[in-house]
């Protein structure tokens, strides 16, 4: 399943593939969909042996600083996770043995250009309403299945 | 795999869809012809194609993000860097060359050589203070704020107006770091 969020939380996508068992309900796992992530970015960034400056843990961060994670894997799925710098997230959540997602989701984040950012009918900020861009996006992840 | 290093300005502008050069231009100068038609101030027209070229700005730092493959910016200066030769190439063809960093480093000029969006054009004596290119500044500043930087984005030299380049001038006001959006007791 796929999500897509932008810098604000708002959830601009959700799509599932193949999920068994719901847990919450829609809005509760979208808000701990994003708020975990947002912790995980949060934590990684402070937990970097690398880098040198270091804020309090809480401070909010700006986008480009930081190291930034981009997949986990549990013993049930893996979730891999992609942020632009102007804040937009695209998070999939697939089965553990899938390899590095890092490419497919920059391809999705093109997608996402092409069919939904040029779309002059799209207010940003709102969730996405695009037929075309939910075949694309289907046929693409299909295939990588 | 690693990701994929940084592609440079022509290499893109090579792979994007163009348009052709002078439907552009045309295309434009109708855009502030109408405009100065219909509202007749040229400080509205100015505001009016400042507006467009926010909202333009705040869709196209999307795609550029998204072509370009640039890592993010890790201050002001490369940002600059990036939107004068990646942006301004891959969108309109030309580079600028960023110059005049002030002593914090929170203010450059982006100095234009050439300017599609101004071949042809002469300015009447009634439009005198009209920025034929607002719409630039606009852009430029629509995109920094998509990634939490607010600007302000001023014109300097104007082609149109006698001087000898176009120079934008952009002064970092604050870089807004990401807020978590949602209340803790939800």
């Amino acid at each position: 399943m796929m999500y897509v969020f932008n810098r604000n939380g708002v959830c601009l996508l959700y799509r599932e593939w193949n999920r068994p068992l719901r847990t919450l309900n829609a809005q509760q796992d979208h808000k701990l969909m994003f708020g975990l992530l947002f912790s995980l970015k949060s934590l990684t960034a402070k937990m970097d042996p690398t880098n040198a400056e270091k804020g309090n843990l809480g401070v909010p961060q700006l986008p480009g600083q930081g190291c930034s994670f981009h997949s986990f894997r549990t013993n049930t799925y893996k979730l891999s996770f992609m942020e632009s710098p102007s804040g937009i997230k695209i998070i999939l959540v697939t089965h553990p043995g899938t390899g590095d997602l890092r490419e497919s989701l920059k391809y999705i984040y093109n997608l996402y250009v092409e069919y939904v950012v040029k779309n002059p009918l799209y207010s940003p900020g709102t969730p996405i309403r695009s037929e075309l861009f939910d075949k694309t996006l289907d046929q693409y992840v299909r295939g990588l299945g | 795999m690693p990701p994929a290093a940084p592609r440079s300005g022509d290499a893109i502008f090579a792979n994007v869809e163009r348009v052709n050069a002078e439907l552009f231009t045309l295309t434009y100068g109708a855009i502030v012809r109408q405009l100065l038609t219909d509202l007749e101030e040229v400080e509205e027209v100015n505001k009016q194609l400042d507006q467009m070229g926010y909202n333009i700005g705040i869709r196209l730092i999307d795609e550029f993000l998204a072509k370009s493959n640039v890592s993010r910016c890790v201050d002001f200066k490369e940002t600059a860097e990036a939107i004068a030769k990646v942006g301004f190439k891959m969108f309109l063809g030309v580079t600028a060359s960023v110059t005049n960093w002030d002593a914090d480093g929170t203010s450059c000029s982006l100095v234009l050589e050439d300017n599609p969006l101004v071949d042809f054009v002469e300015l009447p004596d009634t439009c005198q203070g009209l920025y034929y290119c607002n719409i630039l500044s606009g852009v430029v500043r629509g995109a920094l704020e998509m990634v939490s930087m607010k600007t302000e984005v001023t014109w300097i030299r104007d082609m149109l107006r006698g001087d000898d380049a176009y120079e934008l001038q952009v002064k970092l006001l604050k870089q807004v770091p990401e807020e978590y959006p949602y209340k803790d007791d939800e």
